[in-house]
């Protein structure tokens, strides 16, 4: 079928050359985009930005560790030339961040302790966002006997005392899973921690849903597919990223915390929280090794920081309302 | 006389009523309580009504946002009341509506030319080339430059925001439009502008228009026929001119004289209705209006349930639906003009 009706819609004087006022006014008339507009809200974000470098000089550095020139070996107890064993040194230039009460290298140790702790932080991260953003957005969206049988759900996992499931899980996994630790601890995490963001995306899917721009999409013929990951999931990022960044830090921690009770990544896999928690006890045990504490605790730190900054700078970027001047 | 582009036969919608932890339906309001009305090709039909009486869910029912409970709605010959699926969609291409409210109907992390372009974009009208051609055309067509389309919802007003919501609803070339109280939303000094464009489109692109509002100066500045709505029901069905100077259901009589004049010396005869609207809930027995009426006869109006009739008065388009001033009872009208 063809159309040929052609609206004239409005008239306007010839001379009427709005292009040239909006410019004059100093507004945008280039066409920019969103890819753009991205790139400078974000690369205003100073904070995110050196959180962004951090984070890819950690990861880099756990990724490529067996290539940087000169580090030993993470495991390999050191010693000297007549055979005795170079433990708990002080930081010095050979050993610049000391070496622990075997004798390992502890910069070695961090740095590959990074490739342990990264991916239980980025795995539960990742598996948290996806399916707390699956589950939420279902819920909130759908509503009715899904919404309430998801939801309850949700409470049952919510209502699970996080440690204990944890070392009982642990404890019970690490037999099945011996040699990938990393994976199976980012696995558990995952499942444990996904309720809270669930229950926000639901929220904020019940609320959108109603919106007229929702309307207007089915309107124009949309199907729930689109709607949701169009309109709706769109407007809802902001908590997600929040929550996910939220999320990385309290599991890197929780590694250290079951690392510390001993249901975490076993020696002599390198983790940050199990260095930590082992250089606790022996600083604390008095024989002064604070660098065991500090360098692994720092690493952790960092991280955790680097990656609410983050959250921080690409929430504000991916906002269309915030304003692309510097403030 | 052709038949007529949209026919909408006792249209009913239900709401359930749930209550209870177990979220029973305990009863239902009947928002749209059975509701038929003749739309022509190429009219403008405004619908008034105070708010609650059911005219966003009738304008809504027309657009299939959503699904009638009874009746019937045929739209070019074709029952649309309950399609689904393929063809529902492809009846959206010549249905479109047009929001209240523009703050909340466009999405506000998508750049207004986007959203422009999503219908084309949904049923694979065209390539991106193309699609981009029509977003251009549409916007120039509502008084936007082409730049705005990069810009985002928020980066405008509110009648350039309507204007670009006209803008999405059009561009789909549809033949029937339901405006959901378009200008009601935004300042005085913009209701016009937007008002006269919508006039324009209307003529330069043959459209059919109904035109939701609650705001009868509106209504008398753009609409050809106008139906009143109270509680659900149509109360009274007129072309534009004899609703104003020859109002017959005693509703749409206080609804005229509730039209403020800008004029100090002129002695107004305001009819102030009684009481609040009834809840639709428990709606009044008889005819819906009488407890508020104020001619109502006690033993006819809360008895029986009035249907539209001619009134009588040389146009054989002029319904309303009151005991008292059209059919058996005329005789008891104690105000006949």
């Amino acid at each position: 079928m063809t159309d040929d009706r052609k609206p004239t819609g409005v008239k306007r004087p010839p001379e009427m050359d709005f292009t040239a006022l909006d410019a004059a006014e100093g507004m945008s008339v280039e066409p920019v985009t969103q890819w753009h507009l991205f790139r400078t809200r974000f690369g205003r974000h100073r904070l995110a930005m050196v959180s962004a470098g951090v984070l890819f000089t950690l990861i880099a550095l756990a990724v490529f560790a067996p290539l940087i020139p000169g580090l030993k070996d993470p495991i390999d107890p050191l010693v000297d030339e007549t055979g005795r064993a170079l433990n708990l040194i002080a930081p010095r230039a050979d050993f610049p961040f000391g070496t622990d009460q075997l004798g390992q290298d502890m910069l070695a140790r961090v740095i590959y302790g990074g490739r342990t702790s990264l991916q239980v932080a980025g795995l539960t991260g990742l598996m948290v966002a996806t399916f707390g953003t699956l589950v939420g957005a279902v819920a909130g969206y759908y509503g009715g006997w899904i919404d309430n049988l998801l939801m309850r759900f949700t409470d049952l996992v919510l209502s699970l005392p996080l440690l204990p499931v944890a070392i009982v899980a642990a404890a019970w996994l690490r037999e099945t899973f011996e040699g990938r630790e990393a994976m199976t601890l980012a696995v558990l995490l995952g499942t444990l921690l996904w309720g809270t963001l669930a229950r926000i995306v639901r929220a904020e899917f019940l609320s959108l849903r109603e919106k007229e721009f929702v309307e207007a999409a089915r309107a124009a013929g949309a199907r729930d597919r689109r709607i949701i990951f169009r309109h709706v999931l769109p407007n809802a990022i902001s908590p997600i990223i929040v929550n996910a960044t939220l999320v990385i830090g309290v599991a890197i921690i929780l590694e250290a915390a079951l690392s510390f009770l001993g249901f975490g990544v076993r020696p002599p896999t390198p983790a940050w929280g199990q260095m930590a928690a082992e250089g606790g006890r022996l600083a604390v045990g008095g024989a002064g090794a604070w660098w065991m504490v500090v360098f692994p605790s720092a690493a952790l730190i960092i991280t955790v920081l680097s990656v609410n900054f983050l959250g921080d700078g690409l929430r504000d970027a991916l906002d269309p309302t915030q304003s692309i001047e510097r403030k | 006389m052709t038949a007529p582009l949209l026919q909408i036969t006792d249209l009913v919608k239900d709401f359930p009523v749930k209550s209870g932890i177990l979220q029973r339906a305990t009863g239902h309001v009947r928002a749209v309580a059975g509701v038929s009305l003749d739309v022509n090709k190429g009219e403008t039909v405004g619908l008034v009504g105070e708010s609650g009486c059911g005219k966003s869910t009738l304008g809504r029912m027309l657009v299939r946002l959503i699904e009638p409970s009874e009746g019937s709605i045929r739209f070019e010959d074709e029952d649309i009341a309950h399609l689904k699926g393929p063809e529902l969609k492809a009846m959206r291409l010549r249905m479109q509506m047009i929001f209240q409210d523009p703050y909340s109907s466009l999405d506000p992390r998508s750049p207004v030319g986007n959203s422009v372009a999503e219908g084309l974009k949904i049923h694979g009208i065209g390539d991106s080339d193309e699609r981009h051609e029509r977003v251009m055309e549409m916007l120039d067509v509502v008084g936007l430059e082409s730049y705005h389309a990069h810009r985002f919802p928020h980066e405008f007003s509110g009648g350039q925001r309507q204007r670009i919501g006209i803008a999405r609803a059009l561009i789909m070339r549809p033949k029937f439009v339901v405006a959901d109280e378009p200008v009601s939303a935004l300042d005085v000094s913009v209701q016009a502008q937007v008002l006269n464009l919508l006039k324009d489109l209307q003529k330069d692109l043959d459209l059919t228009l109904l035109f939701i509002a609650h705001n009868l100066a509106v209504v008398e500045h753009i609409s050809d026929r106008v139906a009143v709505m109270y509680l659900g029901r149509i109360v009274e069905v007129t072309d534009r001119d004899s609703l104003y100077a020859n109002p017959t259901h005693p509703y749409t009589q206080a609804l005229l004289s509730s039209i403020p004049i800008p004029d100090p010396t002129v002695n107004r005869n305001r009819i102030v209705l009684q009481g609040d609207v009834p809840s639709p809930l428990d709606p009044p027995s008889g005819c819906r209006f009488h407890p508020r009426c104020p001619i109502a006869v006690e033993g006819v109006c809360d008895v029986e349930e009035p249907e539209l009739l001619e009134v009588g008065d040389g146009k054989e388009t002029h319904v309303a639906a009151c005991h008292l001033r059209t059919g058996a009872h005329r005789h008891l009208d104690p105000a006949p003009r």
